[in-house]
């Protein structure tokens, strides 16, 4: 074959005829016109991929290389008054997860238990985290790691992909349990909190950030708080590794606040509390600044730094004595007595009574329904107080005088009146979810028990529902900061300012500080006589009445009425029963201004459960006053429950 | 004759008498631009680029080494290469190397080996030699066989499966066919025939492609990625390009295979549009010159041969650089003396030695 071959090549040069070469040439050079095509397509396709189109694909490009990492700012931190801090941040190492890029989590989390320490209470509060917010692509599942831990997990980090060690600041509250309702807590962003950002358009500003304000102040003041995103312009490769920095915009560090609370005064009114549940609101009345407030009991704010575990959760949310309830401004407490000296004006004003006119209390007062049944209103003091004057029925608490005198106002009337101390009214404190309180009237009664479940006689008003809202029971329910600011218009003769917790705000990025105005929200004028005559009175309160006790040897004058109230249910007909009868566990409240002249402080305390006002809640009011307008701290620690204990047979409403 | 007396002068003569001059100059040409572009592909590593230099150096020799073989021992040479590519072949489909799905390595003592690298040179040199053999008396009974010749590694080849590479034999062969002066009747019923049997022995992965091909932003993660990549580095390299080593599509790792089939791109996105018609004008010198070769050379044998090199040389260009431009689907096709590697390197440097033996050899046959 190969033989062969060779023959045939050789002759070859016989067989080139001039028509079979120039065949070959044709379809040689048609061939070479293909390719000049061939050619000439690929330039066109260049010249539309680098001229025509290169601004697209330039895009594309630098698209594919750029990414905008965002940078979260470093939220404000927040002060009381005189600049002690009262949250702060602080860095920590946390270990994250990434879910998507971990197989089996179980495992994982299981092998890393190998080499850090990892409890199952991290492991629930991981899974909760992961139930709650999917959004995410990291959880945090051990925080605060020591630098040997950081130095362990670097080790074996390679086992590991999707988990990695970061740098994240976290909240501080150092005063734990202090000022938790005020503060609030910061909490991940859940789907809600992500539903919301995205309606205010604020959702950019949230980019790299994983904490959100839930409650108080750190909610309500969140805008400020939060501070501006930053942006760093980094190059990446195909992997999303970052390369290089080509650009940054730093965050905007975000607002501080100074709040209006006097520590040394929040913690007295707070250790004054401690074994209660209660609250105590004090504000200043010239400016509507909220001196303290506290509520009791407190939870740690820090326990929902990290993401709160289950079983803090549950014992936080679950308990009965409802730790995460604000009091003062959630509780809704009948006012008692404390609705007194307001009652006392109305009367005054409308002309229903005088400062001088008096009644004859027998210990009682009695009502006939329509169908002939007697129903009776029994005083406080068996057999009565005797003759009573305005002056005395406030100083001694009479309960008759104003069950006569409820008897002849009207009770849309008095809800009139009371309405412009604000109550049954939000007082605009710059706290979310704030209760409006009730305040009984007509309409009220008729909307409150419009459901099909009540009928008409649930729905209508009885003389018996004047008689009871007329000494601060029945359905009358205020919150401690209502009666607190409506004690500062007392105080300031007509006028209140919108209380508040922010004194002033201190701009992140200028260092700039802006005070909150006092912004002026009631001002009702009253004829000085009336004013002089409620002021005198609960000035007598304090020197002989109820509160004689409690203030004996007070170097200041103060102007206070003690407040005993049912606890009772709102459930129909019922209450009438629970109105005569008295138990302990009635709540004690006082509410005071100091000093007279001059009033600086304005304080409504509650103490549930803590029986008469002037025994539990006015001793708690005293050293309050003693410490914020003398200095003086009290020396025991025990003060309100050794007062509790002394007089135990002592006092009456 | 002075440089006769002088031995330096002679032995230079010795060394460049096959070497044909234009052929070489561009080839060397091509080969910097390679350099340059693979450089730059592999930065910042260097140990494959040096070597790649080695395999130039390599390319170089056998270059040197073909072009002083005679067309004879060449056509000498057809009948057992495609003989030993047909065993390979079979070899390899029962002792292959499985690499990413496709079984088309053989293993001999670490060394990796494409049987089907061999056979693309193989074919159209075995239907060279064959249509010389009945040079004159040529019938339809010999396209016949022909094609038989084509379609039998072709088969072999797509069993592995290797499409690309069965299509790119297939087209070598049918080139021979073509300059054999194939009735044109025969071509079009050839064409109107396969298209579509081609479509229906694809696998579903090279179907995907052709889709993917047709319309790359529907899927920009999956089988249309390396297209889109690859347009956008050439399409960002604009009119002067980003500059040498400055290409961000290709540094930073967007841009797939960027040192093997899509170096085109590299270079696309570096040197922009001028850089491609640069290179465009190139490989058109190139073809030119294989071109000139094939329409002088003495012999049926010789000019089939060259025409076929010539052909196969423009149909890899084309292929890849359509490919990589998005106007043709994704088939593994090296860019002739650009793109990495040994194997593709030293059957290119096989094709210009045939061309420059071609040329350097007629004038001793005419004599």
């Amino acid at each position: 074959m190969l033989s062969g071959s060779r023959r045939h090549y050789y002759s070859s040069a016989v067989k080139n005829t001039p028509q079979e070469i120039a065949g070959f040439k044709r379809r040689l050079w048609l061939a070479g016109l293909c390719m000049l095509l061939g050619f000439v397509v690929l330039t066109a396709r260049f010249y539309y991929l680098q001229i025509v189109s290169h601004q697209k694909y330039q895009t594309q490009a630098e698209n594919n290389r750029i990414a905008i990492l965002p940078i979260a700012p470093t939220r404000g931190i927040i002060t009381d008054r005189n600049g002690t801090a009262l949250v702060q941040n602080f860095s920590a190492y946390t270990l994250e997860i990434s879910p998507a890029q971990v197989e089996d989590l179980e495992k994982t989390i299981h092998e890393l238990q190998e080499i850090l320490e990892i409890t199952p209470r991290d492991i629930r509060r991981f899974h909760r985290m992961r139930e709650e917010s999917r959004n995410f692509d990291t959880l945090p599942l051990r925080t605060r790691l020591t630098d040997e831990e950081v130095a362990r997990f670097a080790v074996y980090k390679y086992r590991f992909p999707g988990v990695d060690i970061q740098a994240r600041l976290y909240r501080n509250y150092p005063y734990q349990e202090s000022a938790s309702h005020i503060l609030g807590y910061i909490g991940r962003i859940n789907d809600r909190d992500i539903e919301r950002l995205t309606e205010n358009n604020n959702i950019l500003n949230y980019r790299g950030t994983d904490h959100i304000g839930k409650t108080g102040v750190e909610l309500s003041y969140e805008s400020s708080l939060h501070g501006l995103i930053g942006f760093e312009e980094v190059e990446v490769d195909a992997l999303g590794r970052a390369v290089r920095i080509l650009s940054r915009v730093p965050p905007v560090v975000g607002d501080s606040l100074r709040l209006t609370i006097d520590l040394p005064l929040q913690q007295l009114a707070e250790k004054m509390l401690d074994g209660h549940k209660g609250a105590v609101v004090a504000i200043e009345p010239t400016t509507g600044e909220i001196l303290a407030m506290a509520s009791l009991p407190g939870f740690d704010p820090g326990l929902f730094v990290d993401g709160i575990d289950t079983a803090n959760w549950d014992r936080l949310n679950n308990s009965e004595d409802k730790p995460l309830l604000n009091r003062a401004i959630r509780g809704l407490y009948p006012p008692g007595s404390t609705i007194k000296p307001f009652l006392s004006l109305g009367s005054l004003v409308s002309g229903k009574r005088t400062a001088t006119q008096a009644i004859d209390d027998i210990g009682y007062f009695e009502i006939t329904s329509p169908g002939g049944k007697k129903y009776r209103f029994r005083d406080d003091k068996i057999g009565g107080h005797g003759r009573v004057d305005m002056h005395k029925a406030i100083v001694e608490s009479c309960d008759t005088y104003y069950y006569l005198l409820a008897n002849e106002t009207d009770i849309d009337d008095t809800a009139r009146f009371l309405a412009q101390f604000g109550f049954g009214k939000k007082t605009g404190i710059d706290l979310e979810n704030e209760s409006r309180g009730v305040l009984p009237s007509r309409a009220w009664k008729r909307e409150r028990f419009s459901g099909p479940r009540y009928r008409e006689e649930h729905r209508r008003w009885y003389l018996g529902d004047s008689i009871s809202a007329g000494i601060g029971q029945g359905y009358n329910s205020f919150t401690p900061l209502q009666l607190a600011y409506a004690t500062t218009i007392l105080a300031n003769n007509g006028k209140a300012f919108r209380p508040h917790l922010v004194k002033s705000i201190i701009d992140g990025a200028s260092g700039e500080t802006r005070d909150t105005e006092p912004e002026e929200t009631v001002s009702l004028s009253f004829p000085k006589n009336h004013l002089d005559a409620i002021r005198n009175a609960m000035v007598d309160v304090n020197l002989k009445g109820t509160g004689m006790r409690i203030f004996k040897d007070a170097p200041y004058t103060s102007a206070g009425k003690t407040g005993t109230s049912q606890v009772f249910s709102l459930r129909g007909d019922r209450y009438h029963e629970s109105l005569v009868k008295k138990h302990l566990r009635d709540h004690a409240l006082f509410t005071v201004y100091a000093p007279v002249e001059k009033p600086k402080i304005a304080i409504a305390v509650l103490v549930e459960n803590g029986g008469f006002g002037a025994r539990a809640a006015a001793p708690i009011a005293r050293k309050l006053l003693d410490y914020y307008l003398l200095g003086k701290m009290p020396v025991d620690n025990d003060a309100l429950n050794t007062m509790i204990r002394d007089d135990e047979n002592g006092w009456d409403e | 004759m002075q440089a006769l007396q002088d031995k330096g002068p002679f032995l230079w003569n010795r060394i460049t008498r096959h070497i044909d001059a234009p052929l070489m100059a561009i080839v060397l040409l091509i080969l910097a631009v390679g350099c340059v572009t693979l450089f730059s592909a592999l930065a910042p590593e260097t140990y494959r680029f040096l070597r790649q230099a080695k395999n130039i150096g390599l390319a170089l020799v056998i270059i040197w080494i073909v072009a002083n073989i005679p067309p004879q021992r060449i056509a000498q040479a057809a009948v057992p290469l495609y003989l030993i590519g047909m065993v390979l072949l079979v070899a390899v489909e029962f002792f292959g190397i499985t690499v990413n799905g496709s079984q088309r390595w053989l293993g001999v003592g670490g060394f990796r080996f494409q049987p089907s690298e061999l056979i693309k040179l193989a074919v159209p040199l075995m239907l060279a030699w064959y249509f010389q053999r009945f040079e004159g008396r040529i019938h339809w009974f010999n396209f016949l066989v022909a094609m038989i010749l084509i379609f039998l590694p072709a088969y072999l080849i797509r069993r592995q499966p290797d499409l690309g590479t069965a299509l790119l034999v297939t087209v070598s062969g049918c080139c021979v066919l073509y300059l054999a002066r194939l009735p044109w009747k025969v071509i079009l019923l050839a064409i109107i025939t396969t298209v579509p049997l081609i479509w229906f022995f694809a696998h579903d992965y090279q179907k995907q492609r052709v889709f993917a091909f047709l319309n790359p932003d529907a899927d920009p993660l999956a089988s249309g990625y390396h297209t889109l990549q690859a347009s956008i580095a050439i399409g960002s390299g604009g009119l002067y390009g980003k500059g040498w080593l400055s290409g961000t599509q290709t540094h930073l790792d967007f841009l797939p295979e960027h040192h093997t089939d899509f170096i085109f791109a590299v270079y696309g996105e570096e040197f922009g549009f001028v850089g491609n018609m640069v290179l465009l004008f190139l490989y058109f010198v190139l073809l030119l010159r294989a071109l000139i070769i094939a329409n002088n050379a003495p012999s049926l044998f010789s000019r089939l041969l060259a025409g076929a090199v010539a052909m196969m040389l423009f149909t890899y260009t084309l292929v890849n650089m359509g490919m990589v431009s998005g106007i043709l689907p994704v088939v593994g096709v090296p860019l002739p003396f650009i793109s990495y590697g040994g194997t593709a390197l030293i059957s290119l440097s096989i094709c210009i030695g045939i061309l420059m033996s071609i040329q350097t050899h007629k004038k001793l046959v005419s004599e």
